[in-house]
């Protein structure tokens, strides 16, 4: 990979990556259903956000989150804008903890990713359940919290190896 | 004290309203607009609703084909485990073959039975069908509907009822110019007019957002004379928007309150979109 990241195209193409991540996980969603695994659900776009905004926010851009925003929510069949809401959410208190951050700690920033999922969840919750009066399974929303936070290291190390190079591709 | 306040701010500040070198737009205005968004999506003024068509069918398609690669994936997991299960099942189907042969006659009998009653009694159910592809059969942890081809260009209306085979699959939610979305019955929103056969009693059956539906609102004594094996779960008609006989799921003696869909949602390929008629001097 760090060869190719010489070749002026292939720049490019890394520098896009995790915008391009970002759109397929919304038109398509890392859902995995079709393993039919009863308790299993967790949101790779939170997970996304978090790690990217929070790394370096030059490589996703907040118009392209609000954009993937309004693409899940039409295709899950939310109300229009609340994915967008809590995307933007998420970026505002990276971009907080980025800001008052000197020393980065993997454990804290894992715990800030369980407090933001968990408030934004339940914002989402308290719009459908008591603005748009959409029935919600609260089980499943922790669930999938659950799960969010827990897979979260292991899409930190994808995510770090996908940052390095491209850095790489930046600085060289 | 003072000091870490004016920190604070700075900090908070800078995440709001900063922009970075290749952000175009503040997090502050994009919030905003995403509100309005929220708000202007709750109302149902007619621009809004055009508007929010259009961009449906447009990330519906995209999502159609973005989707290819998880369908094969999805496809071939299916053909494994249909593989395995059709082995396994043989000898059950043809015993139950067998069974189904005998039973047809007494059905054909009733159906002829049936269509010289309602002749008599001057009643007649019409039926519009059509046949849509499942675009997109996203089962999100919060929702259970599926994508399909047809929409308000194909005379799809809100209401109408999916089938696949001959079971109740949902019912349409939502319509746009070239595709629609149907509600299906596991999700936690969908509520229908059910009759529990042979008990004959009326009920509700509600999705719980899993492969399998719940009974409600059934009279008390159900529990007690329920003392068959398994109850057919149909349709009863009530409310007018499905017709009364549609076959939905199964009752086993083990769980009385659980409703095992007869369709599997996770396998619809294609499906009937109906409507009915009804007409009579009733």
């Amino acid at each position: 990979m760090k060869s190719l990241n010489k070749v002026p195209i292939f720049k490019f193409i890394f520098s896009y990556i995790p915008i391009i991540i970002l759109f397929i996980s919304v038109f398509n969603e890392f859902d995995f259903n079709f393993i039919n695994l009863e308790y299993f659900s967790f949101n790779f776009v939170h997970i996304l956000v978090f790690y990217w905004t929070l790394k370096n926010p030059i490589y996703l851009g907040y118009f392209s989150i609000f954009i993937a925003g309004i693409i899940n929510d039409v295709v899950v069949a939310l109300p229009v804008g609340i994915s967008s809401f809590c995307y933007l959410l998420i970026c505002t208190l990276t971009s907080y903890l980025r800001n008052i951050t000197l020393s980065p700690n993997f454990i804290k920033d894992w715990f800030f990713l369980l407090f933001i999922i968990l408030l934004i969840n339940s914002i989402q919750v308290l719009i459908l359940d008591l603005i748009f009066l959409i029935e919600v399974n609260y089980f499943k929303y922790l669930v999938n919290t659950g799960f969010t936070f827990i897979l979260y290291p292991i899409f930190l190390v994808l995510f770090n190896y996908i940052y390095q190079n491209i850095s790489i591709t930046n600085y060289d | 004290m003072a000091t870490s306040r004016d920190d604070f701010v700075i900090a908070f500040r800078s995440a709001f309203l900063k922009k970075k070198d290749k952000q175009k737009f503040s997090l502050i205005s994009l919030i905003f607009l995403s509100i309005l968004i929220i708000i202007l999506s709750s109302f149902d003024f007619k621009i809004v609703k055009i508007i929010k068509s259009g961009i449906n069918d447009v990330i519906y398609r995209s999502s159609f084909i973005v989707s290819i690669p998880e369908n094969k994936i999805k496809n071939i997991n299916n053909q494994i485990e249909t593989h395995f299960k059709i082995y396994n099942n043989y000898q059950n189907i043809e015993t139950e073959l067998e069974i189904l042969k005998q039973e047809r006659l007494t059905y054909n009998f009733l159906k002829i039975e049936n269509e010289k009653l309602r002749k008599l009694m001057n009643e007649s159910i019409n039926s519009n069908e059509l046949v849509a592809k499942v675009l997109i059969d996203r089962e999100s942890p919060f929702l259970k509907s599926i994508i399909l081809n047809k929409g308000s260009r194909d005379k799809v209306e809100i209401g109408m009822v999916i089938i696949d085979g001959v079971y109740l699959v949902g019912k349409i939610i939502e319509v746009n110019y070239t595709n629609s979305r149907a509600l299906l019955l596991s999700d936690i929103n969908s509520k229908i007019p059910v009759i529990l056969q042979p008990l004959g009693i009326q009920a509700i059956a509600s999705g719980v957002g899993e492969e399998y539906g719940n009974i409600q609102y059934s009279k008390e004594e159900y529990k007690d004379i329920f003392n068959i094996s398994e109850v057919i779960v149909y349709t009863s008609g009530l409310g007018g928007l499905f017709k009364a006989g549609i076959p939905v799921g199964k009752i086993y003696k083990d769980n009385i309150d659980k409703i095992n869909f007869f369709s599997d949602f996770r396998q619809l390929e294609y499906v009937k979109i109906s409507s009915y008629d009804f007409e009579g001097n009733n």
